[in-house]
């Protein structure tokens, strides 16, 4: 995140070579690792080459991953470009979690473990990679040393080794222990592989774990069973920020299964039963009285009104200010001004928050859905009272993450506050999904009131960006707030380049950020600020161009001369998309671009809006330069699924405040995308393999402004205010 | 205690009149496939199969149930993962974080049998599930290449 460094992301050369040959030398001497917690399964594991890879003796290479699964693809294509380095047979390719606390014990031998920001490959593909170069430097040198030959004699192709002279052969299988045994390479020696002439990394293969996605036999966390386990359901102050005040057990310790109903830290109180649905059953019948505090007054209304005073106050300040944007507005002959605003929005994973914890005296284990792996770690230690040396996060792949599953870990937390007053015995906490809804990190609401001075000619004189709304780092990271500026807020306009560069070149330009708090909690949402940013900035795009009088794709090319990069983007989309050539009747077509997470991303979409307001999105182009391509396919998944959650959120995506609570609590009235509604998406990616940027993300911020700019052709009114299904389009 | 049919077996289970089938396959029988997402029939991560027919088994109690009906969960559709459907989601690498796809194998699955060659607009009205990472170009997909798959070993049949 932009000038908001936390968490070093990079191992240098030096760490990863140093813990590698900790590593090594610690196999050496018999060291095995406690992977999965038992001797069986380290064995299982294979041969420890270094910590990215261990061979088994039948040539199966396990590469061990440290980042997430939620659905992004990350763990196949950080195997990927394993394997590519390794040289080792694809199919014989297999993953394995890394956990925090094994981590912690070898000094974070394997890096940042956590998943978001897009980051999960761009933020570790150069030490992933180096590592499968320095395990097959190894294992080369292995075969080297047993057959008494140079090195530089040997060849391997896909985990065989030759040498051509003698003509003998061995494998990665065989040679593996003796490899282990040596000291890593020189990391001066280790030269990577020219992305030209990969041969696994780059090509769209299948992801190694939908196997068992097929038939029921994928566990998730909330699917974990444990030796007499108990289960929780938790209800939380419905109103943000308020406190238990008390309960009545006596009305439910009766019911079928019950255990004990337990206070969970000040602000909740759980049920513990022996199946979840008796705990849930008593929780809905228990009596609790709350004290809901002050943001019992707060309401949408109250929320709008206090963002809109943020449009024109005084305490906004400004990350870019070129020239006189506020005075060339005033004096210019042709003004454009309008007011957008977009609502609080939860991320409704379909796998509802919930986490296993086991507490004892001197430990702490939880088995948890993470995107922040060692944030659980953190959570769940603390809320334990014991040291981190002292826990263990067992990661399950999550069902779902899109941001909710980050470093708050407010279901880890709860777990172990739960767990603890169960000494030794386990228990499964799962939220509700009215409970989940009650309770998100939300996308953070926002308005947006922008203006735009032209000259006679339509020419772009100057613009003005006033964002009001609420900030995710006052909520989660204050320190990330200097002096009061929150740049993250304004992420995609600003002014440097390489992670969310504005993309047009405007003589007098001003963006500002108005910062207006609520008591809703707020995370980051699949592509975060982007979305509402991306929304402002293409949608007053659009209504500048037709002030202008000019072709929408015409008029931002005209500003994107110095951005080489998201123009070549934008083309590529308007292309693919047929930008300027006829469409059938009723259908009309918009275009939008934007930059986030690192990657460049534009899309066009067609649209119909019937006669009596019923919007159809038919058609959508993507295209992407994400730098670096890992696996295309995934990246194209990747693609479609940003266009679901993009389109969920734009068309119902809403949640509304009153009496200080969430009101959409369910599918019913937080209503999201189905089949039906599916545009045909294609995905154009464009890689000029000179950066790495990030997938997961980046194309969200295109969607929602191509099709409101798309609708906006159709009925010839600007949309401001999402979701859609408040706005009469004809 | 009741007698359910779950594929193909019948098992004893206790839990209350009212415990919606889900949580019994869940939480009794110890089938985990069949997913909770809603509760209230809305994302159908729930499907299963009574009686061959597509249900969202979040909204049926037990007290609904027969000892007949035959119920048929994510795990008993196939003992191989052979399904068509199952082979085209293989395929086509349908799933991405995987938790609604048992919900949508199994809505697929039931569609198949009473139309094994879909249109656009067939699919559309019968594939109601939610998915949140998107996947449902792949499942439209999918559900075109199991029918073909269905019509071409129907022919070598």
């Amino acid at each position: 995140m932009k000038k908001t460094p936390n968490v070093k992301t990079n191992l240098s050369r030096r760490k990863f070579i140093v813990s590698s040959a900790a590593a090594g030398g610690g196999l050496a001497l018999g060291f095995k690792l406690p992977f999965i917690g038992s001797a069986e399964a380290a064995t299982a594991t294979g041969t420890e080459v270094n910590v990215w890879v261990a061979v088994k003796p039948d040539n199966t290479c396990v590469v061990r991953i440290a980042r997430s699964e939620m659905g992004q693809g990350t763990l196949t294509g950080l195997a990927q470009l394993v394997a590519e380095e390794l040289e080792c047979d694809w199919k014989k390719v297999t993953t394995e979690h890394v956990f925090p606390g094994q981590n912690l014990a070898r000094k974070r031998a394997w890096g940042d473990m956590a998943t978001g920001g897009s980051r999960g490959i761009r933020g570790s593909q150069d030490y992933v990679r180096r590592g499968g170069a320095a395990a097959r430097i190894m294992l080369l040198q292995a075969a080297a040393e047993q057959w008494n030959v140079p090195v530089g004699e040997l060849t391997v192709v896909n985990g065989a080794i030759m040498h051509g002279a003698s003509g003998r052969k061995t494998t990665y299988g065989e040679v593996a222990p003796a490899a282990a045994r040596l000291a890593p390479p020189d990391p001066k020696s280790i030269r990577l592989k020219d992305p030209k002439g990969w041969k696994i990394a780059g090509k769209p293969m299948k992801r190694l774990d939908t196997a068992d996605k097929l038939n029921g036999s994928k566990i998730y966390a909330i699917d974990l069973k444990l030796p007499g386990m108990l289960n929780a359901a938790v209800k939380a102050s419905p109103v943000h920020g308020g406190k238990l005040v008390s309960y009545d057990e006596a009305k439910v310790v009766n019911m079928p299964g019950v255990r004990r109903v337990v206070k969970v830290n000040n602000g909740a109180v759980a049920v513990v039963a022996d199946t979840w649905w008796r705990a849930k059953t008593a929780l809905d019948a228990l009596p609790i009285v709350w004290d809901e505090g002050a943001g019992a007054t707060q309401s949408s209304a109250t929320i709008a009104e206090r963002l809109k005073e943020g449009l024109t106050a005084d305490d906004a300040f400004a990350d870019t200010k070129i020239g006189d944007a506020l005075k060339v507005i005033a004096a210019a002959p042709k003004k454009v001004e309008a007011v957008y605003s977009t609502p609080f929005l939860s991320h409704a994973t379909m796998e509802p928050m919930n986490c296993t914890a086991k507490v004892t005296a001197d430990r702490v284990e939880v088995w948890t859905a993470t995107q922040s792996a060692e944030g659980s770690l953190a959570a769940a230690c603390e809320e334990a009272g014991l040291p981190l040396a002292a826990g263990e996060v067992h990661k399950l792949d999550l069902g779902g993450g899109f941001g909710r599953r980050g470093g708050t870990q407010d279901y880890t937390r709860q777990a172990v506050a739960i767990a603890k007053q169960f000494p030794g015995v386990p228990v499964k906490l799962i939220w509700s999904r009215e409970e989940d809804q009650a309770h998100d990190f939300y996308r953070p609401i926002s308005q947006c009131k922008m203006s735009a001075g032209l000259d006679e000619s339509g020419k772009l004189l100057g613009m003005h960006v006033r964002v009001s709304g609420q900030s995710i780092n006052a909520w989660l990271n204050p320190g990330a707030i200097k002096e009061g500026k929150d740049v993250r807020q304004l992420q995609g306009m600003w002014k440097e380049p390489g992670d969310a560069q504005f993309g047009y070149t405007v003589p007098n330009l001003q963006i500002e950020y108005a910062m207006r708090n609520t008591h809703v909690p707020v995370g980051p949402w699949r592509g975060v600020n982007t979305n509402q940013n991306g929304v402002y900035v293409e949608c007053f795009m659009e209504e500048v161009a037709r002030a202008s009088g000019k072709d929408s794709l015409e008029f931002r090319r005209e500003l994107m001369a110095n951005h080489p990069k998201h123009l070549a983007v934008l083309n590529a989309a308007a292309e693919k998309g047929n930008w300027g050539k006829p469409l059938p009747a009723g259908v009309h077509r918009g275009i939008a671009q934007f930059m986030g997470y690192g990657s460049y991303s534009a899309a066009t979409a067609e649209v119909s809006v019937s006669d009596k307001g019923e919007l159809k999105v038919h058609r959508m182009v993507l295209a992407l330069n994400c730098g670096h391509a890992v696996n295309p396919d995934q990246i194209a998944a990747q693609v479609e699924g940003s266009v679901v959650y993009g389109l969920s959120a734009a068309l119902y995506g809403e949640l509304t405040v009153e009496k200080g609570r969430m009101v959409e609590l369910n599918f019913h009235n937080y209503r999201l995308l189905r089949l039906a509604e599916m545009p045909k998406v294609e995905t154009v990616i464009v890689p000029t393999y000179d950066f790495w940027g990030g997938v997961g993300e980046p194309t969200i911020c295109v969607v929602t402004p191509a099709v409101l700019n798309a609708v906006f052709a159709a009925t010839g009114k600007p949309v401001r205010s999402l979701p859609l299904k408040n706005v009469k389009l004809v | 205690m009741a007698k359910l049919n779950i594929n193909g077996k019948v098992r004893d289970v206790q839990a209350e009149a009212d415990t919606p089938l889900l949580w019994v396959i869940r939480e009794q029988v110890g089938l985990t496939g069949t997913k909770y997402g809603c509760g209230v029939a809305q994302c159908g991560a729930c499907s299963v199969h009574i009686n061959g027919e597509v249900r969202r088994s979040c909204s049926i109690p037990m007290s609904a149930i027969k000892p007949t009906d035959r119920i048929v969960t994510i795990e008993g559709l196939s003992a191989t993962s052979s399904n068509p459907v199952q082979k085209a989601w293989a395929a086509l690498d349908v799933p991405q974080c995987g938790y609604c796809q048992s919900g949508q194998i199994m809505a697929a699955a039931a569609l198949l049998r009473k139309n094994p060659k879909p249109t656009d607009a067939d699919i559309d009205a019968a594939m109601t599930n939610i998915c949140r990472c998107g996947t449902y170009q792949r499942i439209r997909a999918g559900v075109h290449m199991a029918a073909a798959n269905l019509q071409s070993e129907a022919k070598k049949a």
